[in-house]
């Protein structure tokens, strides 16, 4: 990538951000949250958990409520409406302007900050080459496909050199292979530019593969911020849990240094009492019958190609899910044995 | 599976025909017997009355070339571009006040929102003598803006049995047609084509002249169409306001019952409604390209 498509690195800080719209509960409740330099960070949730909200505050589209700060590095944006914070958007519906040819529209943030015209040309042709678009630029909008509409806005967003690139849930409205296509070329871009980037999405896998870190949101609130490992093999509660993958959940009981599953014991150095311990599907192990902790009836097997995900329901207590080896010949009405490894558990009191 | 289908070689069956039999009628005819009493309609009170029309224009002493005497007469000439002012002018008025009230109608939302579009839509439905009656009762001889104005400066403006009477009558029966068409129109608007405008740094004027305007386009130029062609035949605000308003119906009016110049009030008529229908025609096919390149 081209030296000169490097941007700077803008921290972003939120202080007390909250949002009350009128006549209606609290959209977010008042967020803190520092945002590095050239860290691309995604909020994720259900819809209606406020990281749409917090995208907007971010980009000057919504204020936060009265004592709430938007800083870009060391200035404070909060009163900047989004036309002087120099931000890039790029939205779900491409939001591309339809009377104009794709070269036009890239033109467009260079033309209103009036570059002259020759610098101009060579900006927005080193931009649509970047995104390879080149031969498009004297497209219509509606000649292009969904995914060639999201590069153009992406190249629009980004050949104003912006301090923080916002996209809000910019692959949702594709179909499943050219969403997995622009995803990487977004990674790549993200990582090449060394731009500061949010992205809001409720898509755990597109948040995992993008994100330095990721915000989960739930009902207005944090609910965790880590990297998308923390967020997978440490979920700070349930509700995270189970929202990214797929989580079992089973009763047990410590005492002493022994985890009691079923009939099973376990050596166990985590917390005691009467426990829920949290497991992912890979993480439980078919075994046979003299080293398995419990028994079940396998009650369904998807073949997903590179593994095979069964759902076994135990004597008692609720169904789990295993993932076993894709060439598993395993099936309805089959009598399993699944291992636990006590490492890989997680207990909630 | 679906290859396997594509593959095999399908069977070359003739298109399949309806069985001729008793009781089935051919198909153009059956679709001829379906059109006519439109057509019978059509003729009957329109197309009839239009050719008998343009005969009577040329039914005079000089004939077909009466068309054009009756487009030079300087008394003719004077009203038809009169007339052609007045529309143009009460077209881009009524445009410029329906879209800002319409936009702000669609994006604000207030107590009384509601009651509000119902007022500025209750002209629709009054006559033109009505609207005549309106603009005498605010501009008139006893009007309010009279009375006003007389006890202001001491002089009493009296405009509404002239040009600029009929204008604003023009203006008021317009802006309910075209205040509704952009309303329907702005509620497509996609937010995020302005907020995408902001964020690449477009001041607010800049959005409307960018995008608002560029995607109401089509709505304002079909809905100024059709206000414009009202205002070219409008004839009960006019003839309600003075008889004396050099306008084109006006004129009509004049030549056909005072005159009894038959002949040339027929010419005029069809003079009226060419132009008129010309300036639709041109309206429509630039609305049709600028909607194509919308997409």
């Amino acid at each position: 990538m081209p030296d000169s498509f490097h941007l700077d690195a803008v921290p972003i800080r939120l202080e007390r951000c909250g949002k009350t719209f009128a006549g209606s509960a609290r959209a977010l409740e008042p967020l803190d949250l520092t945002i590095r330099g050239g860290e691309t960070i995604v909020f994720l949730g259900p819809s209606g958990c406020g990281k749409t909200t917090t995208l907007r505050i971010i980009a000057g589209l919504e204020s936060p409520d009265p004592g709430g700060r938007v800083l870009f590095g060391e200035e404070d944006v909060t009163a900047l409406p989004i036309e002087r914070r120099n931000v890039g958007m790029v939205f779900q519906s491409y939001a591309l302007f339809p009377n104009m040819t794709v070269a036009e529209n890239v033109a467009y943030g260079l033309k209103v900050r009036k570059l002259p015209r020759p610098e101009r040309t060579r900006r927005v042709e080193e931009m649509l080459d970047l995104m390879h678009l080149g031969e498009f630029a004297g497209r219509r909008i509606d000649q292009l496909s969904g995914g060639q509409r999201q590069r153009v806005a992406l190249a629009r967003a980004l050949v104003v050199k912006p301090r923080v690139l916002l996209l809000d849930e910019p692959l949702t409205a594709l179909d499943a292979k050219l969403r997995d296509s622009l995803r990487l070329e977004i990674d790549r871009l993200l990582r090449g530019l060394g731009i500061t980037a949010v992205y809001v999405t409720h898509d755990q896998g597109e948040a995992m593969a993008l994100g330095d870190r990721i915000v989960v949101m739930a009902k207005g609130r944090v609910a965790q911020v880590g990297t998308p490992r923390e967020i997978y093999y440490q979920p700070a509660d349930g509700f995270v849990a189970d929202f990214i993958g797929t989580m079992n959940r089973l009763g047990g009981s410590a005492r002493g240094g022994t985890l009691s599953i079923g009939t099973a014991s376990l050596p166990w150095s985590g917390p005691e009492g009467a426990v829920e311990l949290l497991i992912r599907p890979e993480d439980l192990a078919l075994a046979g019958e003299a080293d398995g902790h419990l028994g079940g009836t396998v009650a369904a097997a998807v073949f997903l190609g590179d593994r095979t995900r069964l759902v076994v329901e135990p004597a008692d207590g609720p169904a789990l899910t295993v993932d076993a080896a894709g060439r598993s010949e395993l099936g309805r009405g089959d009598r399993v044995w699944l291992r636990v490894d006590p490492a890989r558990v997680l207990a909630v009191p | 599976m679906s290859a396997c289908l594509q593959e095999a070689p399908l069977p070359h069956r003739p298109a399949a025909r309806p069985p001729a039999g008793p009781g089935w009628v051919g198909e153009p005819l059956r679709l001829a017997a379906l059109l006519a009493p439109a057509a019978a309609v059509f003729a009957a009170f329109f197309l009839l009355p239009l050719v008998r029309l343009i005969l009577i224009g040329a039914g005079g002493a000089e004939g077909w070339s009466a068309y054009l005497t009756t487009l030079v007469d300087p008394g003719h000439l004077d009203s038809l571009i009169s007339t052609l002012a007045l529309s143009a002018g009460v077209t881009l008025v009524t445009l410029a006040v329906s879209t800002i009230a319409g936009l702000f109608l669609v994006r604000h939302h207030f107590p009384g929102h509601a009651v509000l579009v119902a007022l500025l839509t209750f002209p629709l439905a009054f006559p033109g003598v009505v609207i005549g009656f309106m603009v005498i009762m605010l501009a008139g001889r006893q009007g309010l803006i009279g009375t006003i104005t007389q006890a202001l400066t001491g002089g009493k403006l009296v405009f509404a049995y002239s040009m600029a009477g009929l204008f604003l009558g023009y203006v008021y029966f317009s802006i309910p047609r075209v205040i509704l068409t952009v309303m329907a129109a702005a509620e497509k608007l996609d937010p995020r084509l302005e907020e995408a405008a902001r964020s690449l740094g477009a001041a607010p004027w800049r959005v409307v002249a960018d995008v608002i305007l560029p995607a109401l386009k089509p709505a304002l130029i079909s809905a100024g169409a059709l206000c414009f062609a009202t205002s070219m035949g409008a004839f009960g605000t006019a003839f309600t306001l003075a008889t004396r308003i050099n306008v084109l119906p006006m004129t009509i009016y004049t030549e056909f019952t005072l005159q009894a110049n038959i002949a040339a009030a027929a010419a005029l008529s069809v003079l009226l409604g060419l132009i008129t229908w010309a300036a639709l025609a041109v309206a429509r096919s630039v609305a049709g390209t600028s909607v194509a390149a919308a997409g």
